[in-house]
């Protein structure tokens, strides 16, 4: 650790018994990439479901928007330490996507367009607890956020809910995505504080 | 699908972080990307520097050629994306003079 | 790693954009054209690291400019160029940086293309050329919003045309001053084949400015003969800021 500087303020966080540990609360959005905004139109998108090399389902953005949907606010948790509470969505629940396939797979590995890959429990993508969303604070949610569409999983840190999310691989084996394979946790659960590989 | 969003740095913005690891100067370095093949100054690759790591990518087709992630005391570095780095052996950066 | 320098000096380039002087201890001499990264520490641990280019030439004086621009939701660029004050002492690590440099042995014609606070390590290469009463033959070209968003104005216009001087020329974008013969606008192929050095001469070309802007004068410069491995680029962020 440095000298410390005259003045400079940090974050300070409001003490807040909502925010995980570690966390400081913030009233934007910041735009965080591992890689350039891929640029999806619509008439091109898709979201499979595959195991293997079976594709078991397909949406195209049409069949897609045609599915019920959910309006619901949630707090996002990004492991570089920002929360943005309260946040306003509107999604297709994984459980409806999920509603006709039958796996016993226990993993998921999430593809988004470009290269970012993130890997979960398929335990965790179930019971009401992610969705895919594509619109934010009642809009089409920008490309720079993840748009034409994002995963959410907002009980885990924010770098498991995959932006511009593309399909969902079911696995037998648990397969570390993008950031896990480079020192990120493997889970990310914030409240117990799970940044890297090796916090409990 | 075409990148128009001009969100990212270049291998200059990660010299400072690679000169950690690197006792020569990265940024005038030539790198081959393993992906595409082609070969540059490490200072002409981009990098996305706001996540939760720093990638840079081939500034041709995009493919990640390092990333790099600081946890806690350890840095992890993957350089899976580059079949080489060629590096000046005269321009040891200055900390390693 | 890490040395720790104290502020001797604040200068106001611009209403936004001020030039802090420090004093460094064991500071080596730089190149013209290399960076610092800028360490903040605050009282609860949280630190903020940034990249700022030296404004200053190579000196043997331990001094080392910075000239900060403050990007309206910064973090760091308020601090600097608004809290910061003459003794408290800033964390540095550099110089940083091998490819993005004018070295004074060079002799080729230099074009210097600068977007906006790219200015900055383009000004170091000018003061470097000064100091090392170095002959090259060096051309800028230099693209602000308007007259009042100019770094070290006064400086640049001492450079007065003749044959041992730089050659300035500028591109404003928004606002021109009066009976400006260019009506406001980014920099074009036009303005390229007017001010810059023809691509004949083989002249080592640096680019700097926020990414858009580097990528689009590199590919006028390149669309209009000069080599690729000819032009050396340094990209801040989106907004201006070396992130």
């Amino acid at each position: 650790m440095g000298i410390t500087s005259r003045g400079f303020p940090g974050r300070r966080s409001a003490a807040d018994a909502k925010l995980p540990p570690g966390q400081y609360l913030t009233t934007d959005f910041p735009v965080l990439s591992a890689g350039p905004t891929p640029h999806v139109s619509l008439d091109q998108w898709e979201f499979t479901i595959n195991e293997g090399t079976d594709v078991l389902r397909r949406w195209d953005w049409k069949s897609f928007r045609d599915l019920p949907t959910e309006t619901f606010a949630t707090d996002l948790h990004c492991v570089t330490r920002w929360s943005k509470l309260g946040t306003s969505w509107e999604g297709v629940s994984l459980d409806t996507m999920f509603a006709d396939v039958k796996t016993d797979a226990p993993y998921a590995l999430v593809h988004s367009y470009g290269d970012y890959t993130t890997n979960l429990p398929m335990d965790d993508l179930m019971n009401k607890q992610a969705w895919i969303g594509f619109r934010f604070d009642d809009e089409d949610l920008e490309p720079e956020h993840g748009g034409p569409a994002r995963l959410l999983v907002p009980h885990l840190y924010l770098w498991k809910s995959a932006k511009w999310v593309r399909g969902i691989t079911l696995m037998h084996e648990d397969e570390p995505g993008f950031w896990e394979s480079l020192g990120y946790h493997n889970y990310g659960d914030p409240w117990r504080e799970q940044r890297y590989s090796g916090d409990e | 699908m075409s990148t128009h969003t001009y969100d990212y740095l270049d291998g200059n913005a990660a010299a400072g972080e690679l000169s950690k690891i690197f006792a020569l100067d990265v940024t005038a370095a030539s790198g081959q990307c393993a992906h595409c093949g082609t070969t540059r100054r490490f200072a002409e690759a981009h990098l996305y520097m706001q996540g939760p790591g720093i990638v840079a990518r081939c500034a041709v087709c995009e493919n990640v050629l390092l990333r790099l992630v600081n946890v806690r005391e350890r840095m992890f570095l993957d350089m899976q994306g580059m079949t080489f780095l060629s590096l000046d052996t005269s321009q040891l950066i200055e900390s390693n003079r | 790693m890490w040395r720790v320098g104290t502020v001797i000096a604040l200068h106001d380039e611009t209403a936004t954009a001020r030039t802090i002087t420090l004093d460094v201890p064991d500071w080596p001499r730089h190149v013209a054209g290399q960076h610092v990264d800028v360490r903040l520490t605050a009282s609860d641990g949280y630190s903020a690291v940034r990249s700022y280019s030296i404004a200053s030439a190579p000196n043997s004086e331990r001094r080392v400019e910075l000239t900060v621009e403050r990007l309206p939701n910064g973090e760091v660029s308020p601090y600097l160029t608004q809290e910061v004050a003459v003794n408290d002492r800033l964390e540095l690590r550099g110089p940083i940086g091998g490819w993005f440099v004018w070295r004074t042995q060079q002799t080729e014609p230099i074009q210097l293309i600068a977007g906006g606070s790219g200015i900055v390590p383009l000004m170091a290469m000018i003061r470097s050329r000064a100091s090392a009463v170095s002959t090259a033959p060096f051309r800028l070209l230099y693209s602000v919003r308007e007259p009042r968003a100019v770094f070290y104005r006064d400086e640049l216009q001492a450079l007065l045309p003749h044959d041992n001087s730089v050659s300035v020329s500028y591109a404003y974008t928004r606002t021109a001053p009066k009976d400006w013969p260019r009506p406001p606008g980014r920099i074009d192929a036009a303005l390229i084949a007017d001010a810059t050095w023809p691509s004949k001469l083989v002249p080592t070309c640096y680019v700097c400015g926020p990414t858009s802007f580097v990528e689009s004068a590199t590919c006028l410069l390149t669309a209009s003969g000069n080599s690729p491995d000819k032009v050396r680029t340094e990209r801040f962020g989106p907004t201006g800021d070396r992130q």
